[in-house]
């Protein structure tokens, strides 16, 4: 499809958080998504699960501008977010549009990315002072609220590596709730931890579906935690949705042959 | 064998040795100065979106790094008066050395900035900082603790390098001893403490810039 | 330029000519310096330690234009008279073997330990051990470093000029001073210098590198 099919907004009575509409990416002659095609509500918490290599992270990785789109456009509440209007058709768009659109966007990494030689504090202050403007005093209230929400607060001192992985995880959350993100990407943020530690990440998630009404995307292995907290749940296979449904329905009664397969085979791996 | 070692002849030229090593070391700091800043826009200039901006310079330092400095001396010293140019010895002698050895420290930054995990760059991705803030508050203040080392070998490299200044005329230590041993026809002496001063100033500063790097690291948390 | 290389090309080839063979001698010397210096400062004997750490640390500590001057202008003092064509080779590849020493040292010690340990299950002799085990495969980690360091060697021939070796920076200056033609003078010897580095020896070093590691069946 042309960039020129694709209106510049959508409609107001459609506009979802994010909608993938027919995007592509490939890597060379390595297509990892095929024409996806995309939803996720406001306030909507989904996982996306599937084998390695199916897509799941690039799917996190464009909605957070970490990489090009090849094909298809994405919008972000109805705005464009890689693209913008020259005259009245969608460009790729320039830097100041993707600063823009990504404010409304926070991501948590598998391997927490925190900034080594900041404290806890110093990693949940750089954004808002240094980004979003805010005073000093100002942006140490509201990390420090976030601290104290992720039970980091007594570490706030503390440089990453004297951290432990649960430790660090939790205080990268509150750095990326820091920013006041709209929607916030996980990718597999209990994967690198020690299985003892894991709970502690989970119930840090568990809780802000509980109590906020952030968007969620969340990429993860476990799926009694995707079961759970999830609102929908995806099956990504080669690039594409192979099913989707909520979870009782998807993990109860899958409908198709791969997500079963795969369904036993991660039961028997447990 | 004419071997004697006068102990006052030392002493009678001992001041102007001492006057020659302060201008060693102001030679060998403004030096570094230009090569620590040059090297590390050389270095930046290297990561620009223009892949010919890259190639050129790439090419350029390459060049710079494999021919002779004392070369690069006299090009510069020589050359820049033809092209309307005129550098005062000193002058031509800090813009050659800073320009050789920023050759080599962009390397060094570029090596620590390339030590630097891809995840640092795509947290400050995702908290939408600029390009500049990621360099200057993420990217460079773990680089630059990679870089130490090397940072400091070249420290040591220019200060050793210095003598050939005196090629153009800059009163460093070896031009004080060339001018002593024409004045007085004793080379033993000057000669000689020359390598001393030398010595006894490049092991201590190797040492020294080792206890910098274990400081710095354990400061920036590593 | 072109009639300027026309007058001076002779002159200047003849300066490269010269350039080279202290490349070549000086290399020669460095190695060696280099080997005995490296494997004298992993000896089992104090003395034989301290000769060669005070080697290292001297000619590393100083600079090369004045271990230059000392030993052309000092040594005579000393009853040892060099030709400058001599002190010239012999001071850089002093120089450069004590950084090559510490090449050759760092890499007989990154020989993994097994293979010493094997040597010597073998009862080889020390001498047997070092010349038939050790060396041959501390000699291909020592390769890529010495590729560098030929070049840092290549650039310190330059300074022989100023002992009045002929050599090529020798010519440019002279050809500079009666003509005042600085940038051409200067330039081409720039680039005959660079030429020299990248397409003499770096590609001399990449080949030995190659076929060393073929020889040890590693590539
Ligand atoms: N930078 C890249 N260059 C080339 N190929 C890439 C790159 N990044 C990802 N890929 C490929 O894209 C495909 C999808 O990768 P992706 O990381 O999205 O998978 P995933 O579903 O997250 O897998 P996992 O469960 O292992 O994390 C894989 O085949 C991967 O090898
Ligand atoms: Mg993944």
């Amino acid at each position: 499809m042309e960039l020129s099919a694709y209106p510049l907004e959508l409609p107001p009575d459609d506009r979802p958080m994010v909608r993938f509409m027919n995007v592509t990416k490939s890597y060379g002659s390595l297509v990892v998504l095929d024409d996806l095609n995309l939803d996720i509500q406001r306030g909507e918490m989904v996982s996306v699960i599937g084998p390695s290599g199916s897509g799941k992270t690039t799917v996190l990785r464009m909605l957070m501008t970490l990489e090009s789109i090849n094909g298809g456009v994405i919008y972000i509440d109805g705005k464009p977010l890689t693209h913008m209007e020259r005259k009245g058709v969608l460009v790729p768009a320039d830097e100041a549009h993707l600063r823009r659109m990504r404010a409304s966007i926070g991501m948590c990494f598998q391997h927490f990315n925190l900034f080594p030689h900041m404290t806890a504090l110093q990693n949940c202050m750089e954004g808002p002072v240094q980004v979003l403007g805010l005073s000093k005093a100002e942006a140490r209230d509201r990390s420090e609220e976030l601290l104290k929400m992720v039970g980091m607060i007594d570490k706030k001192d503390q440089h990453p590596s004297r951290l432990s992985g649960g430790q660090q995880q939790r205080v990268a959350i509150a750095r990326a709730l820091a920013m006041r993100p709209r929607i916030m990407l996980f990718d597999e943020v209990t994967s690198a931890l020690d299985p003892e530690v894991i709970g502690e990440v989970t119930e840090v998630i568990r809780r802000l579906v509980a109590e906020h009404d952030l968007t969620m995307l969340m990429v993860t292995h476990q799926m009694g935690f995707a079961r759970d907290i999830s609102d929908r749940i995806c099956f990504f296979y080669k690039g594409k949705i192979e099913e989707q449904a909520a979870p009782e329905q998807f993990f109860t009664n899958p409908q198709r042959e791969r997500t079963q397969q795969f369904l036993r085979a991660v039961k028997d791996a447990d | 064998m004419t071997f004697d070692w006068k102990w006052d002849f030392v002493w009678e030229i001992a001041p102007r040795l001492a006057a020659a090593t302060l201008n060693t070391l102001l030679a060998a700091g403004s030096g570094y100065a230009i090569a620590l800043l040059l090297g590390l826009a050389l270095a930046l200039g290297q990561r620009t979106r223009w892949p010919a901006l890259t190639f050129v310079l790439r090419e350029t330092l390459e060049f710079v790094r494999s021919t002779p400095l004392v070369l690069q001396i006299f090009f510069i010293f020589y050359v820049g008066p033809q092209v309307g140019i005129t550098l005062s010895p000193w002058v031509a002698g800090m813009m050659a050395i800073g320009l050789h050895y920023s050759a080599y420290l962009s390397e060094v930054y570029r090596a620590g900035i390339e030590s630097v995990p891809k995840g640092q760059w795509e947290a400050c991705r995702a908290l939408n900082m600029t390009t500049r803030d990621t360099y200057a508050r993420i990217v460079l203040p773990q680089a630059v603790p990679q870089a130490i080392p090397g940072m400091g070998n070249y420290l040591v490299g220019i200060f050793k390098d210095t003598p050939m200044l005196s090629v153009i005329g800059v009163t460093e230590l070896m031009q004080t001893a060339n001018a002593i041993g024409s004045e007085t026809y004793r080379f033993l002496e000057p000669y000689t403490l020359v390598g001393v001063i030398f010595l006894a100033l490049s092991l201590p500063t190797a040492g020294l810039v080792r206890l910098l790097e274990r400081v710095l690291r354990r400061k920036l948390g590593m | 330029m072109w009639d300027f290389l026309q007058t001076y090309g002779g002159r200047i080839a003849e300066g490269t000519a010269v350039t080279g063979a202290q490349f070549g001698l000086a290399t020669a010397v460095a190695l060696l310096a280099a080997l005995a210096a490296g494997l004298g400062r992993l000896s089992d004997h104090w003395p034989v330690r301290a000769a060669a750490t005070t080697y290292v640390e001297i000619f590393r500590g100083t600079s090369l234009l004045v271990q230059l001057y000392w030993i052309f202008y000092v040594l005579p003092l000393f009853g040892i008279s060099l030709p400058k064509f001599t002190a010239g080779f012999l001071s850089v590849g002093l120089n450069v073997g004590a950084y090559g020493a510490e090449i050759v040292r760092g890499s007989i010690l990154s020989v993994p330990r097994g293979q010493w340990e094997a040597a010597y299950a073998l009862s080889m002799s020390p001498l047997k051990r070092m010349r038939r085990i050790i060396l041959p495969q501390a000699f291909v980690l020592m390769l890529p470093p010495w590729g560098n360091l030929l070049i840092e060697l290549l650039k310190g021939t330059a300074l022989v000029a100023l002992i009045g070796v002929a050599d090529l920076m020798f010519v440019a200056k002279q050809i500079n001073g009666s003509t005042f033609l600085s940038a051409e003078a200067f330039g081409t010897a720039l680039v005959i210098y660079y030429l020299l580095a990248r397409v003499l020896i770096t590609p001399a070093m990449r080949r030995l590198e190659r076929s060393m590691a073929r020889r040890l069946g590693r590539a």
